[in-house]
């Protein structure tokens, strides 16, 4: 994301010896993640959206919803597809053009915590089976960039699925009608909470910072679902972790992602 | 890929899924180191009903020259598959999965090889997918580790691979495309069982806490059974009789 400069290795041995003492650049704790600020229904005119911040990495999400094709073995349920897209304004380093790896593992890792926690009922979303179902798409831009952008877009996604509400459309003469006036929630099975852990050293701390992630020997991605279950993860990066500390960041994730499972719903109750 | 059938057992009374396997069991997997002429090191995978082809070129010149480090070697890792290698005819340019997955696989790969020593150069491993039947990332990341070893690469360890999953609320070892599809959770890992380093890490669906601690533990001992298949895929070749 991000390119990586000779002032890079310069805060990395800074950020290093900072780690060393138990301290981070910016003063939190090992396990502490930024302060996450969301803005509801920042665009009226999708059907869902959320504005958030991540510290000072900024993410907007905006949720359409319409009818589409099901796909030719599941025609008993909606569409659930969820995108990300690194905006050219985010950092000076980005540029326009078809995306980068990075990017298009971006994208996937936010859909699959998403989509495997099944956050969204899609048997709910079928106008005539085989036929036509409702899709429900979850695009996310970032608009600034200062690091972990996984969970960024993971929660502006999430706030932004909270707080959309369907319209409902009817299937009449061989085609989906939308009856005028009536919308409603989409149905909700569980809020998933995205928490990423990036290992600097032999240290391992939560929501890199732009700095952070730029220093970094290897990350996880650890998607967890309102039971506290684990439904998604994705390590990356060009070290390892070992088996213990595997073991700890799942139980780091469910612990940081608790917390924001809470600010989320706040949020996307505030509206209602 | 394949399309779902309802009425599957994936595990019966028994503890026998649905290839016949018991719940530890990983499916038969044949390694063999080299085999191609031109690639500086190659190998071949057969792991279950998945036919897998690498080879490595260098560590050699960078092209585009400016992708390349004056600090440290790259590593490139191209993963495709052949437009005939499922049911349904894949589109034979590279798509995201596709993509994706190159990006992991080169990125479990690289804890393990000295790229350090080779300034300025290239390492490229093509991980060619004959046939795919599920788990093909983890038996492409075995054989990439067995390939860049043939190649004579400087190496900590080899990256060994496999997934560990969830059927009828069981875990087990090495997932097949029907329990994948069908299945309530798979995890893949890629792990240097020298190292004691998880290299390779996903997972889609849903396990509490204990069972996410077990499925890491059991594909960490499931690695250790692939590693003892891929250092005697190498002593077969520079040490047995049948070497070619």
């Amino acid at each position: 994301m991000a390119s990586h400069s000779v002032i890079d290795e310069l805060k990395r041995t800074q950020i290093l010896e900072l780690l060393e003492q138990g301290k981070r650049v910016d003063g939190r704790a090992l396990d502490e993640s930024r302060d996450v600020s969301i803005e509801i229904n920042a665009i009226p005119k999708a059907n869902g959206s959320a504005r958030i911040r991540l510290g000072d990495t900024e993410v907007v999400c905006g949720v359409k919803i319409q009818p589409d094709r099901p796909f030719p073995d599941t025609g008993d349920k909606g569409l659930f597809i969820c995108t990300a897209e690194l905006l050219p304004l985010s950092h000076p380093t980005v540029e326009t053009g078809p995306p980068q790896p990075p990017v298009i593992e971006l994208a996937r890792v936010t859909d699959r915590g998403i989509r495997e926690s099944h956050m969204i009922d899609v048997t709910q979303l079928v106008i005539e089976k085989d036929k036509s179902v409702i899709g429900v798409f979850a695009d996310n831009v970032v608009v600034d960039y200062d690091g972990n952008l996984f969970d960024a877009c993971s929660y502006a996604a999430t706030a932004a699925l909270l707080s959309s509400k369907t319209p409902k459309w009817n299937w009449t003469d061989d085609a989906p009608v939308l009856a005028e006036g009536e919308e409603t929630q989409l149905p909700i099975n569980t809020i998933p909470v995205s928490v990423t852990m990036a290992k600097i050293g032999n240290h391992i701390i939560v929501d890199p910072n732009g700095d952070e992630w730029a220093s970094m020997d290897a990350r996880v991605t650890i998607t967890t679902d309102s039971d506290g279950n684990i439904c998604a993860l994705q390590k990356g990066g060009n070290d390892g972790f070992t088996l213990d500390e595997i073991v700890k960041c799942g139980e780091t994730s469910i612990k940081v992602g608790a917390k924001i499972r809470e600010k989320l719903k706040a949020a996307s109750q505030g509206v209602q | 890929m394949g399309g779902r059938d309802a009425t599957m057992v994936l595990l019966d009374e028994n503890g026998i899924r649905c290839d016949g396997r018991k719940i530890d069991e990983p499916r038969r997997i044949m390694i063999k180191a080299g085999g191609l002429k031109n690639a500086d090191g190659s190998a071949y995978i057969e792991f279950g009903d998945n036919k897998i082809l690498v080879g490595v070129f260098g560590p050699r010149d960078v092209h585009p020259k400016h992708m390349s480090n004056t600090d440290t070697g790259i590593l490139r890792v191209r993963y495709h598959m052949e437009p005939f290698s499922v049911g349904e005819r894949k589109n034979p340019a590279p798509s995201r999965r596709e993509i994706e997955i190159s990006k992991v696989i080169k990125e479990a790969l690289e804890p393990a090889v000295m790229l350090e020593k080779f300034p300025r150069t290239a390492v490229d491993v093509f991980i060619e997918i004959l046939q795919a039947d599920g788990g093909t990332r983890c038996a492409a990341l075995t054989a990439a580790s067995v390939a860049l070893a043939d190649a004579g690469i400087p190496m900590r360890d080899m990256v060994a691979a496999i997934a560990a999953g969830k059927v009828a609320d069981t875990v087990i070892l090495d997932v097949n495309n029907e329990e994948d599809q069908a299945g309530q959770a798979d995890m893949p890992i890629g792990y240097m069982p020298s190292a004691e380093k998880i290299t390779l890490l996903q997972l889609d669906g849903v396990l509490t806490p204990e069972e996410y601690k077990k499925c890491v533990e059991v594909g960490v001992e499931g690695c250790k059974l692939v590693y003892d298949l891929q250092k005697k895929a190498l002593n077969d070749k520079y040490f047995g009789n049948k070497g070619d």
